[in-house]
């Protein structure tokens, strides 16, 4: 009896799964947890999850993850990997801060700086990984250490900028009408985002539509599913998989900048795990690592399911840090073994 | 006339043989290295001997210090080797789970008490909880890898971000000191032998998977899996077998290196326990010259691309290269190594090699 409703029940799913591309299949599951878990804790926790700004400031905070993983999902679709993220938005963060109050730059100058470091690792590390053939985890792996090696060169110790156009721009408030919330004086306080969430929702809807309609992004999926195949549709494959990793250089540059202007100071210790994180929710967000299925809509949830649990985690009451580190740990876990089972599972619908 | 002719042509076949070798890469690094060392400061080599603190004499200087510092380092590039081959991809986890075990072997030591006046337990007992803490890692990672075909990179993820956190757990976040005795002799000197223990401990080690792939088949299934995993299960070997053992080998080894790390402070910090020896580790199987894609592999070369890894970061101290600083300089040396090694540069340097030599003969004929 039993295995017959088995059998029955993968033959229904089967129908499903046959329907949906994998891209597709992913994303449904990560955006369905992610609600799940958000209105949950909206039911049992309550109090700050009701509020509005509650999540906004998940997107203020998270802004510059958003960005990078970003850049980390498109590599990854091309079956890359950079892992020099963090180091990247470390040494932009300092090496703005330092242009700002110690050389008295101005902030179109910072953002130029931040631009031309991320470009500058996005070229070379893709010169190195497209036309050298060089392992893309060694050569980002040099790349992250050299990041984080020049952050101290750069300057040592941790300071707060104090330059006041950088100032005024970081407290620079967007209110959103109609989302406030009354606060426990009793007066009613705007719900606001930073100037980073602006850039950073333009950022995944650019990438999206690049990745959907141009040819550009379809091309960045067909070298990850295939290169070999990629190659002989006449495909240049080696400029695509440059071209990733530029674009996430660049990414890294302006999650940089924008880091940079939520923390508005420099410090070596800065984005320490970034790119193990933007890794963690671009594979939440259904990005695979062997390449050729992801998208960017679920790479921002992703990241909005990593800071939802770190929330939920901290105001249960599992104030000790390691708490943090577990339940992370264990929602990757879950989110690849449903990968790899809904995947199998789909193997073996397709094959039946 | 043609036997001269042989004899020219012998030398080049030697170097182009030696060159192909892939225990070449880690030795002309090395060789490098000592080069750079002889031409700036002789003295860099010196060993002398000297009493420690306790009284015992010991060798110092500073190639003491890269086989002691080293070990660690060459007992991860096994294991790392063994994973790399089999599964196609790194463990990035070994950090966080040096940082388990050591945790585990501490809390058998020294009991509930964070500071207790003699061991609780014997170290050997210790040592025993502590590697089968790592390999229970090992399977976690290993079972993810091998069962559900999840990449190793990201299977290993998991520990990598959780792996601290559950060694303050271990400890109640509290550091624990294990009262001076016979435990520190595995990081430091046991009296009477002027050689750092850690040194025995790796050659044993090496000893021991140089005898593992002698007189098993390891070595060989492991190669066949990491080159082709659907033939290989065709021909009868368990790819899932062959790749979760290599994930407890790789336990194995990082209880060991967990071992030495917390005998050289008789105490652990969680946060910077073996920090970034992941990525270490990762960089001496790539300096031997092993392919990350997994396939065939060189022990000895991982190994030796390690000791080149810790030659390098001693040099550089020996510059008064800031240790935070460090990682710089290290990947400017690593990937001008990767860059000279890579199969297409190769090819371009041999082309024009061909060119040079043939350009001259042309001349001659013409």
């Amino acid at each position: 009896m039993s295995s017959e409703k088995a059998m029955s029940s993968g033959k229904k799913s089967g129908g499903i799964f046959r329907n949906m591309t994998d891209t597709n299949l992913l994303l449904t599951i990560t955006i369905v947890i992610f609600f799940v878990m958000y209105i949950g804790a909206m039911i049992f926790q309550g109090g700050a999850f009701l509020k509005p700004q509650a999540f906004l400031n998940i997107l203020n905070s998270q802004a510059a993850l958003i960005i990078t993983a970003c850049g980390m999902s498109i590599v990854m679709i091309t079956g890359g990997i950079d892992i020099s993220v963090g180091g990247v938005v470390a040494l932009v963060s300092m090496s703005c801060a330092v242009y700002l109050d110690f050389q008295g730059g101005n902030v179109f100058g910072a953002l130029l700086i931040a631009l031309g470091i991320g470009l500058a690792f996005g070229i070379i590390q893709g010169a190195l990984v497209a036309y050298l053939d060089i392992q893309p985890f060694i050569v980002t792996l040099a790349g992250m250490f050299f990041a984080r090696g020049m952050t101290t060169i750069v300057h040592t110790e941790p300071f707060n900028v104090t330059n006041e156009q950088f100032v005024a721009l970081k407290n620079t408030r967007i209110t959103i009408p109609g989302l406030g919330s009354m606060s426990k004086n009793g007066t009613y306080v705007d719900a606001y985002i930073e100037i980073g969430v602006v850039v950073a929702l333009l950022t995944v809807a650019i990438f999206f539509c690049v990745l959907r309609w141009t040819k550009l992004g379809r091309r960045f999926y067909a070298v990850g599913g295939n290169s070999q195949s990629a190659l002989m549709l006449g495909i240049n494959v080696r400029r695509t998989k440059f071209y990733s990793h530029l674009i996430c250089g660049l990414l890294a540059g302006i999650g940089g900048f924008i880091y940079f202007l939520h923390i508005g100071s420099g410090s070596p210790s800065h984005a320490s795990g970034m790119e193990m994180n933007a890794i963690a929710s671009s594979i939440i967000g259904g990005t695979m690592l062997t390449g050729g299925v992801g998208n960017i809509i679920g790479t921002l949830f992703g990241v909005l399911s990593l800071s939802t649990i770190q929330n939920i985690v901290s105001s249960a009451g599992l104030g000790e840090a390691w708490w943090t580190g577990i339940t992370i740990a264990g929602m990757l876990c879950l989110f690849l073994v449903i990968q790899s089972v809904v995947m199998a599972r789909k193997k073996k619908a397709l094959k039946s | 006339m043609q036997k001269i002719e042989k004899k020219k042509a012998s030398p080049m076949e030697v170097m182009k043989k030696i060159l192909g070798r892939q225990i070449f890469i880690p030795i002309a690094a090395l060789l490098l290295l000592v080069l750079f060392n002889l031409i700036v400061d002789p003295s860099f080599f010196a060993v002398v001997m000297k009493t420690n603190s306790a009284g015992n004499p010991v060798l110092t200087g500073n190639l003491i210090t890269i086989l002691d510092n080293g070990s660690e380092l060459a007992i991860l590039a096994i294991g790392m080797t063994l994973v790399t081959a089999a599964a196609g991809g790194q463990d990035i986890s070994v950090g966080a789970g040096i940082a388990i075990s050591g945790s585990v072997m501490l809390r058998v030591l020294c009991g509930t008490n964070p500071k207790p006046e003699a061991i609780q337990a014997p170290i050997i007992v210790a040592f025993l909880v502590g590697c089968l803490a790592a390999m229970l890692c090992g399977a976690f990672n290993g079972a993810l890898v091998a069962y559900f075909k999840i990449q190793p990179m990201v299977a290993t993820l998991i520990l990598y971000t959780a792996g601290r956190s559950i060694a303050a757990w271990v400890n109640h976040n509290q550091l624990p000191i294990v009262p001076p005795g016979s435990f520190s002799y595995f990081g430091g000197v046991i009296p009477g032998i002027p050689i750092p223990t850690p040194f025995f401990i790796a050659i044993g080690c090496m000893i021991l998977i140089a005898l593992v792939l002698k007189f098993t088949t390891l070595g060989l299934y492991t190669q066949s899996v990491g080159i082709n995993e659907s033939s290989s299960r065709l021909n009868g070997l368990n790819p899932i077998l062959i790749k979760f053992l290599a994930f407890v080998i790789l336990g194995i080894c990082v209880a060991v290196a967990g071992l030495i790390k917390v005998s050289r402070f008789s105490t652990i910090n969680y946060s910077v326990i073996a920090k970034d020896i992941e990525m270490d580790a990762i960089l001496a199987v790539a300096l031997g010259g092993n392919a990350l894609s997994g396939g065939k592999f060189n022990i000895a070369a991982s190994i030796l691309g390690a000791y080149v890894i810790q030659f390098l970061t001693t040099t550089l101290y020996k510059f008064n290269v800031r240790s935070d600083a460090l990682p710089a300089y290290k990947a400017v040396v690593v990937i001008v190594l990767v860059v000279a090694s890579a199969p297409r540069v190769r090819e371009y340097l041999n082309g024009l090699k061909k060119k040079m030599i043939q350009n001259p003969s042309r001349k001659e004929v013409g």
